[in-house]
């Protein structure tokens, strides 16, 4: 395998709803900032990935829009994934390790506030037999925290202090959009939304991008002072239907987490993609961290939640404490679909 | 650097406007078993599944790959979803060979469909957004523009559609999966048929169809061992470029030639149109037949049109085009990239049946997509690269 790291990482600040700017239009300042910051033009990028999704925008090929924000002329190698931009990193990096490409710019972007976010996700269910239910997003979660509190795998007051942490946290972000301080026991007093969820089990409702460059080997080197390494980059999708797959657990990140050696070494920092808080400590507990771990200090989904995005600022927020000498190992973690659904793990190494 | 790879199996289901006696999942199912009894693989012979289809809202389901997962064997395991507008059939088999040639899995299944009579692609292609211009006329009234500036600057002949569209259909004829088999197919009946999109006439243009393609890709060792030869990936390619911009050729988008160039180089092509055996192209409206000979350098500018005009493209022409029938035969929108590219599979497998061309040896794969500005393009052979 050839070493590939991430060299760049730029995102737009999350909103409750963008009112004046459309997707391609919040992406144009995101991919000018990342490539002046690199000091790349277009020209000088061997491959494009990009992930949206069009049931956000409300309109078929809603990312063909994307090539005019990346400036794609002349031509560019590109691709696209109906995925989240982690998935679009995917795509690169395997592009990469092909040999036909050594740079690759890969961004996500998505503006939910166009419609009603947790009605549209109820359309990736089953279309014959569970959508005509319309089981939105919010109750679909609510159902996995059932199970969960029922069986003992963790309680409401974890639940509540994931949320504190995050949040405060979440103040040092300026690209975060929910943050501040709280307190558990308040947070507890709250009347649930959709039982047993509280508003801040739930991530907020963002409209967002992010972009991301990364570079093979030397042109790493030439781009980072410590490039932040891709060493392990793993994902695995679940069958989707609820009754069939084990919610109390997140095996799917279980599995990513080993194949990307997760465990190998001790881990300084971790990113974690969990839309709820339940979601969250499921993961946290799938990739094995320990009490030592700085667990989302970007503040995570619940303060910002840019969906189609959001797994790939959790590897550019990873990258970031590389970057900074302030993690010597990270993990990042990006989920797609109903109940944790689909994982993908990232390691990142700064040497 | 990149791993060979190689297609060890090849499916695909029987397309028609309305597959009603099959769900989302069994369609792709179908054509995924067929790939898989191809390849004498069972489904935990997979390492991961790439699933590529056209916009979500063709079926109504958001992300539909998620639901799809487990049908197609992908539990536990690793799943991509490509989308890339009407290129993505032949987006999605490039990312599987790719998994292949980087190393990073030695089997993947690849599996791209559209079940078109689910919602209705009209609908899903006309939606007025906010400040943009609506054109409410799906792709015939995007692209009949673009044939009319082709026909203009080439001074082509005004029947070379139709003659596309006869030998697409006579070609279908062969082909027991594809969609429309029109026995009185002529050149008459084309002529006599409505004009939907000035210059495009009905029986110019592709149906609309349910349909899906698989392929199982393997690593050099693996598919050294199948009974059938694979078929060898020699190159791949993808090109985008903006949809409109002042000045931009949409008639014969630089994203095509740009392609053509960089797959052929890869593939140590220097003559395409010799050394080519035949092609299966984009061709969802007749003319693009002509104008891809020349997106695709096998003709010099403005003169694609006479290959077809002089059979060149004809099953037994010096390089036959679309000889399943093509897009004009069989069109499951997110599909119809990967039968293009299945197609050029089986002919160097020699698994084509009664359309197989003799003794093709190299064979080109290619699709398009979006405002002609998505270009994805394979080469494949009997012999390993």
């Amino acid at each position: 395998m050839r070493d590939v790291a991430v060299v760049a990482f730029t995102q737009a600040k999350s909103v409750r709803a963008e009112r004046d700017l459309n997707e391609t239009e919040i992406l144009i300042p995101v991919i000018h900032d990342i490539k002046r910051g690199a000091g790349l033009e277009t020209k000088d990028i061997d491959f494009v990935c990009s992930g949206s999704s069009d049931y956000l925008a409300g309109q078929s090929f809603a990312f063909v829009s994307g090539l005019d924000a990346i400036g794609a002329w002349p031509p560019v190698s590109e691709s696209h994934v109906e995925m989240d931009g982690a998935w679009a990193l995917y795509e690169a990096w395997v592009k990469i390790q092909t040999g036909h490409a050594d740079t690759a710019l890969v961004y996500g972007f998505g503006k939910p506030s166009m419609g009603d976010l947790s009605r549209t996700l109820a359309l990736q269910l089953d279309p014959y037999c569970v959508v005509p239910l319309w089981p939105d997003a919010v109750s679909v979660a609510a159902l996995q925290a059932r199970l969960c509190l029922e069986g003992g795998v963790l309680s409401e007051r974890e639940m509540a202090e994931v949320a504190v942490r995050d949040r405060g946290k979440g103040k040092s972000n300026p690209y975060a959009q929910v943050t501040g301080d709280f307190d558990v026991d308040a947070l507890l007093a709250e009347p649930t939304f959709v039982s047993p969820l509280r508003r801040h089990d739930c991530s907020p409702i963002s409209d967002g991008a992010s972009a991301m460059i990364i570079a093979a080997g030397d042109r790493a080197r030439d781009l980072a002072e410590r490039p932040a390494w891709i060493r392990g980059l793993e994902h695995i999708v679940e069958p989707q239907d609820l009754g069939i797959r084990d919610l109390t657990t997140s095996r799917s990140t279980q599995i990513a987490a080993d194949r990307a050696a997760v465990g190998k070494d001790k881990i300084d920092v971790a990113e974690v993609c969990g839309p709820f808080t339940h979601q969250s400590i499921l993961v946290e507990r799938a990739l094995g961290l320990g009490e030592s771990v700085d667990v989302n200090p970007s503040g995570g989904a619940l303060s910002a939640h840019p969906l189609m995005a959001a797994g790939l600022t959790r590897i550019g927020e990873a990258s970031k404490r590389i970057w900074d000498g302030s993690a010597d190992r990270a993990v990042a973690h990006a989920t797609s679909g109903p109940c944790l659904q689909q994982n993908l793990v990232c390691v990142l190494e700064g040497a | 650097m990149a791993e060979r790879c190689g297609i060890v199996g090849i499916g695909q289901t029987k397309h028609d406007s309305k597959r009603l006696d099959v769900s989302m999942v069994g369609l792709v199912r179908e054509a995924a078993l067929r790939a898989l009894e191809d390849a004498e693989l069972t489904w935990k012979d997979i390492d991961a599944v790439v699933i590529g289809k056209a916009p979500d809202l063709f079926e109504g389901v958001m992300m539909p790959e998620l639901y799809l997962a487990d049908a197609l064997g992908g539990a536990y395991k690793p799943m991509l979803r490509v989308h890339t507008a009407g290129s993505v059939g032949g987006s999605t088999g490039i990312v599987a060979a790719s998994l292949v040639e980087a190393g990073v899995h030695d089997r993947v299944l690849a599996v791209a469909f559209e079940k078109q009579s689910e919602s209705n692609a009209m609908w899903a292609l006309s939606i007025a957004m906010p400040f943009s211009v609506a054109t409410v006329a799906g792709a015939g009234g995007f692209f009949a523009p673009l044939i009319r500036g082709y026909m203009r600057r080439s001074g082509a002949p005004e029947d070379t559609g139709i003659r596309v569209a006869v030998k697409d259909r006579l070609n279908a004829l062969k082909n027991p999966y594809a969609h429309l088999h029109m026995e009185d197919i002529s050149f008459d009946l084309v002529a006599a048929s409505p004009m939907l999109w000035d210059p495009v006439r009905y029986l110019e243009t592709c149906p609309s169809s349910d349909g899906a393609c698989a392929m199982v890709f393997a690593s050099e060792k693996l598919a050294e061992q199948t009974q059938t030869p694979p078929a060898w990936v020699h190159a791949t390619a993808m090109r985008s470029e903006p949809t409109m911009f002042s000045g931009r050729d949409q008639v014969m988008p630089q994203a095509s030639l740009d392609n053509a160039k960089a797959l052929y180089k890869q593939a140590g092509i220097t003559n395409p149109r010799k050394e080519i055996d035949c092609a299966e192209m984009y061709v969802p409206f007749s003319w693009f037949e002509p104008m891809w000979c020349e997106g695709m350098l096998f003709a010099e500018p403005n003169e694609g049109w006479k290959m077809t005009y002089e059979g060149a493209t004809a099953l037994d022409g010096d390089l036959p085009v679309n000889m399943s029938g093509g897009v004009l035969s069989s069109n499951p929108i997110g599909a119809s990239g990967l039968l293009r590219f299945a197609e050029a599979a089986l002919q160097v497998r020699g698994q084509a049946g009664e359309h197989q061309v003799d003794g093709a040896r190299k064979a080109l794969g290619h699709a398009y997509g979006g405002g002609s500005q998505y270009f994805s393009t394979w080469i494949v052979s009997s012999d390993k690269p």
